[in-house]
């Protein structure tokens, strides 16, 4: 044994008493936990354990008795396996059901009259057979007696085994498989193009001295604000069938990996450059100033400086990229045509058929990639930070005229891009019939007249980007607090971060899916929630929580830890100190989150698709649907209302952030 | 001298203080009683165990083992605010968005004070560490000195028992240090209150508490006055530690006497049996020069030994030299004054003799003999 067993007297470990505070944030950690896990690992469950449940009727399971027409039974015992293969009341292909699987027990008996004296019994072999009397549920191998009007209204019911039969059904489909191989291509296609071109963005911002860095800066953060299918719709007018460059196509189809391509690189742009310019930044000037006063030229220093320095940024991005595009739906869905991959499968296995275990099995297969890039990335970011930590002095870019120009013209051709697909949108919105007829008209703004939800749609995602972001913002920060701030209590801690780290691993399909399976089951008590505005703001809070999460632990670490400390000495309630310190003092990071969560529940799609209703239809599902249902335009001017919204958002977030800062942050500028 | 018993209880008590850390041991069986008034300070190196001992005394990081008594209450699981100390740290804590006003305030509200009876004691506590103009600023607007006269008063605005001082003064400038140095002294002796002041810094140490804990590796290796933990080590880590100490190599002669190369110097009583190998130790400072002109021959009574100077460094008031004597077989540091330098006109290969008082020149065993 160690030293300490033998050095160390015998007795019980001192443990403090604790007191009201110690039990209340003790508990609240507690509430959170039970929060995630409602709103996160149950579902998951539920999801996980739905893709290995298989449905099949087992005929020998069942049993008759029949009398004769006085009512007396000879005791005689008729398998319903055995009356299939006699009468063939139902095919091998009928008996492989799924969930929902009910058989008729009369087919089984071909003169069967629902008039006729005769009377029926009916049971188990054992109590894994159910079958249903009207609606009534039985189950078990004592017999059930039923004259023949009973009997009519006895169905036979699947099964259920556990088991890998859906992913061997899965693998075993082409069509299905496939979708592997185009997300998994179009995924690495689309992460090599954005980040290399995120890092020419990146390092012409941060190394070159051209002129209108803030607009470019504005600019690239431009596709954050809009819902990634948009990029798709624009991309439709420009190449599609009657877009203005079709040309350019040279014959190919927009509709497949180039439009998806195209756009993920486009939604994803922002996320690469934000994640490339912080890694850019922490460079060393001093390493700049070493390598020049050794005459290394700048092809040399480039790529021994700050390429190496800025490795983890790079990854980091990369995985990010590759995240967002595997898990990406509506871009595929608007955009995609016969082109498939996993996040639309789960759509169309559990919208357009129905299949919801093949939907499960989908998601599983989804989640593997992404956990994987979220999990790498994870440790990337840690080893970054550990960069980060190191003094470094700022790199200062001196001035060249070519290479700042040369800058100017790259981050210029990248900024048409981003506005052009922008423009082409809004374009689209307001002319009268693209491309027959360009003459302006204000008609494709007439939601109502749409399927989609209307105007309703739009002030529901309004007030679901509001709901979650009061809520979400409330619940991640003071969740972040307790876990960070609190004594002891290490199981509950170490338990609420990884629920807390855990949603960015899921892709929201994955979340949409696996929420239908938890809360629409009949038998679960939360299942009131199903079809209403707090299960969107449940779901969008927790698909965004863990980058909230991060930012609010960020604010909260560079806070002195003896703050809580001095407050208990000063025998002052620690929401005192919560209250009227650490909020005032992370009042920047509160609106930051507030911020992201709301402009992400204006955009999301992937999530909510499953889970609205009529009544909580939204605005990012209403581009989806009208350009389902054909009405481009209109999806145009919805997506266009989103990005405008945000963009307001965006503005009253920096006004507030501006207003707050000057009236509660004085010591700040002193 | 300030000590406890039966008439006087301790103030505080510890009795038996274990901490692990997994399975490391930051404080192995810590005992300790501090009298009511009581200037006490936890000194050693890095790691040794003084700050977990602070934490565990103020409820941050509770002991393993072991229990604590602050005025007769067993305090040993209380948490932090059920204890009653105030607590002040070397990154001063101090609340960034609130007015100085608010911070030392902060304590005094929610306990039933009348509005204008906190501004009265708030008055009071600016005036007592000497900034009674700042009340208005922000933290981040004083200097670092000033926010931790502030911290201060925050923490003995409620009139604590007890106060606990986390290495204080570890992160301001040595000029400011020194004068803060005397001010936390003063104050605590005008208010009495018993203080417990964790340091790294020896002289920090020596210069402000009635008594020193010298700590190491999570154990007390001596308690005492800064007078007796410096002119009586009892460790040679101690000795070590506390100032600087020549180490020479020795031989235990009779109980009172070492051999130290080819000579023989009484010393301090000793435990060793003779022919022991052992470390003969003595501050630079207390070697001290013969001169010529008063004795002109070696006297081995008068502990003196011929040595000749092998380096010297200006230290402004003082020299420090390098004395090197074959008979010794080594070296010593000794401290020589301006004075005695320029009288004897010492400089680098000058011959001298120096003398080694024998209640100065202690003995301790030594580490590497194989024994």
């Amino acid at each position: 044994m160690s030293k300490l067993a033998t050095e160390l007297p015998a007795g019980p470990r001192v443990r403090l008493v604790l007191g009201s505070d110690d039990w209340f944030m003790r508990g609240f950690i507690a509430l959170i936990v039970l929060y995630l896990f409602v709103a996160l690992a149950l579902p998951l469950y539920a999801m996980l354990s739905k893709s290995i449940s298989t449905f099949r009727m087992d005929l020998t399971q069942f049993q008759f008795q029949v009398s004769d027409e006085t009512g007396f039974f000879s005791g005689d015992i008729l398998s319903a396996d055995e009356l299939n293969a006699a009468v063939g009341a139902y095919s091998e292909q009928e008996l492989n059901v799924g969930s929902g699987g009910r058989l008729s027990a009369t087919a089984f008996f071909p003169d069967f009259s629902f008039r006729s004296p005769v009377k029926y019994r009916v049971r188990g072999v054992d109590d894994s057979a159910v079958f249903l009397l009207g609606s009534e549920r039985r189950t078990g191998p004592s017999w059930v007696e039923l004259d023949s009007n009973q009997f009519r209204r006895v169905v036979l019911r699947p099964v259920t085994s556990v088991g890998l039969d859906n992913f061997k059904r899965y693998f075993s489909t082409p069509s299905l498989v496939q979708s592997i191989k185009n997300s998994l291509f179009i995924a690495a296609i689309s992460t090599v193009i954005t980040v290399l071109l995120a890092f020419c963005f990146a390092y012409a911002l941060n190394r070159s001295c051209m002129r209108f860095k803030g607009v470019f800066r504005l600019i690239a953060m431009a596709p954050i604000l809009v819902p990634s299918l948009l990029p798709g719709i624009a991309l439709v007018y420009l190449f599609g069938n009657q877009g203005l460059l079709k040309a350019v196509m040279a014959g190919e189809s927009i509709y497949g990996p180039y439009g998806i391509i195209a756009g993920s690189v486009f939604f994803t742009f922002p996320h690469a450059m934000l994640i490339i310019t912080t890694a850019l930044a922490i460079s060393d000037a001093r390493l700049y100033e070493a390598a020049l006063s050794l005459r290394t030229s700048r092809w040399k220093t480039f790529w021994t400086i700050t390429i190496p320095g800025a490795r983890y940024g790079l990854i980091s991005a990369a995985f990010v990229v590759f995240n967002l595009v595997i898990t990406d739906f509506g871009l595929p869905k608007v955009i995609g045509g016969q082109y498939n991959v996993l996040a639309v499968d789960i759509y169309k296995q559990v919208i357009g058929q129905q299949n919801f275990e093949m939907g499960a099995v989908v998601s599983v297969v989804l989640l593997i990639p992404a956990m994987l890039a979220f999990g790498i990335d994870r440790i990337v970011q840690r080893r970054q930070v550990a960069l980060l930590s190191a003094r470094s002095v700022v790199y200062q870019p001196s001035s060249s005229r070519i290479f700042d120009r040369f800058c100017l013209l790259y981050c210029s051709l990248i900024a048409i891009f981003i506005l052009g697909i922008l423009g082409i949108c809004q374009f689209a919105a307001l002319v009268k019939f693209w491309p027959y007829d360009l003459s302006l008209s204000l008609r494709n703004y007439a939601f109502n007249r749409m399927d989609g939800g209307g105007w309703a749609a739009y002030r529901n995602s309004i007030e679901l980007a509001g709901l979650t972001a009061f809520f979400g913002t409330v619940i991640v920060f003071t969740g972040a607090y307790m876990v960070e701030k609190t004594q002891g209590f290490k199981g509950g801690r170490t338990l609420f971060q990884f629920l807390a780290m855990l949603p960015m691993a899921i892709p929201g399909m994955v979340l949409g899916l696996a929420y239908i399976f938890f809360f629409n089951d009949p038998d679960n008590p939360l299942n009131f929630l199903y079809g209403t505005m707090a299960i969107l703001v449940l779901c969008t809070v927790t698909h965004f929580y863990t980058v909230s999460h991060l930012t609010a632990v960020t604010a909260l670490k560079q806070m002195d830890n003896e703050f809580e400390s001095v407050n208990a000495s000063l025998k002052q309630p620690f929401y005192k100190l919560f209250a009227r310190v650490s909020v005032p003092v992370c009042l920047p990071a509160i609106l930051d989150i507030s911020i992201y969560l709301f402009v992400n529940a204006m955009t999301t799609v992937s999530a909510v698709v499953f889970l609205y209703s009529t009544s909580t239809a939204l605005a990012s599902v209403a581009v989806l649907n009208m350009d389902d249902a054909g009405d481009v335009a209109p999806a145009a001017a919805m997506g266009m209302m989103i990005f405008y919204t945000n963009v307001a958002a965006r503005i009253v977030h920096a006004g507030l952030s501006r207003g707050v800062l000057r009236r509660t942050q004085v010591w700040r500028h002193h | 001298m300030l000590r406890t018993d039966d008439e006087n209880p301790a103030f505080l008590k510890i009795n038996a203080l274990w901490k692990a850390f997994g399975d490391f041991l930051a404080l192995k069986d810590i005992s300790l009683e501090v009298a009511e008034g009581e200037f006490v300070c936890f000194l050693g190196p890095s790691g040794c165990g003084k700050t977990t001992l602070l934490r565990a005394i103020a409820g941050l990081d509770p002991q393993t083992r072991g229990t604590i008594e602050q005025s007769s209450r067993d305090i040993s699981n209380l948490p932090p605010a059920q204890r009653d100390y105030g607590i002040v740290f070397q990154s001063y804590a101090l609340f960034p968005n609130l007015s100085i006003r608010r911070n030392v305030a902060y304590g005094l509200e929610n306990a039933g004070h009348s509005r204008s009876k906190i501004d009265a004691r708030v008055d009071e506590l600016l005036q007592l560490v000497d900034l009674p103009e700042q009340g208005n600023k922000y933290p981040a607007q004083l200097s670092g000195g000033q926010q931790q006269r502030i911290a201060l008063a925050r923490a003995i605005a409620t009139k604590p028992g007890l106060l606990l001082l986390d290495e204080p003064l570890s992160a301001l400038d040595a000029r400011v240090r020194v004068s803060l140095r005397h001010q936390i002294k003063e104050l605590q002796r005008k208010l009495g209150v018993t203080t417990v002041m964790v340091t790294h810094d020896q002289e920090e140490g020596l210069s402000m508490a009635d008594r020193i804990v010298v700590m190491n590796h999570g154990r007390i290796e001596q308690v005492g006055t800064p007078i007796q933990i410096y002119r009586d080590p009892d460790t040679l880590f101690v000795a070590d530690f506390i100032g600087e100490m020549n180490q020479v190599q020795g031989v235990a002669e009779t109980a009172d006497r070492v051999r130290i190369g080819e000579v023989s110097f009484n010393c301090q009583s000793h435990g060793f049996s003779p022919d022991e190998k052992v470390l003969a130790t003595v501050r630079p400072e207390d070697i001290v020069p013969i001169e010529r002109d008063h004795s002109d021959q070696a006297d081995p009574a008068d502990q003196g030994v011929e040595v000749h100077i092998g380096d010297m460094e200006f230290l402004g008031s003082y020299w420090k030299a390098r004395l090197d004597s074959p008979r010794l077989s080594g070296s010593l540091n000794a401290n020589l004054s301006m004075n005695a330098v320029r009288r004897m006109e010492l400089s680098v290969g000058s011959h001298l003799q120096v003398r080694l008082p024998s209640d100065r020149l202690k003995l301790f065993a030594n580490p590497s003999a194989v024994t």
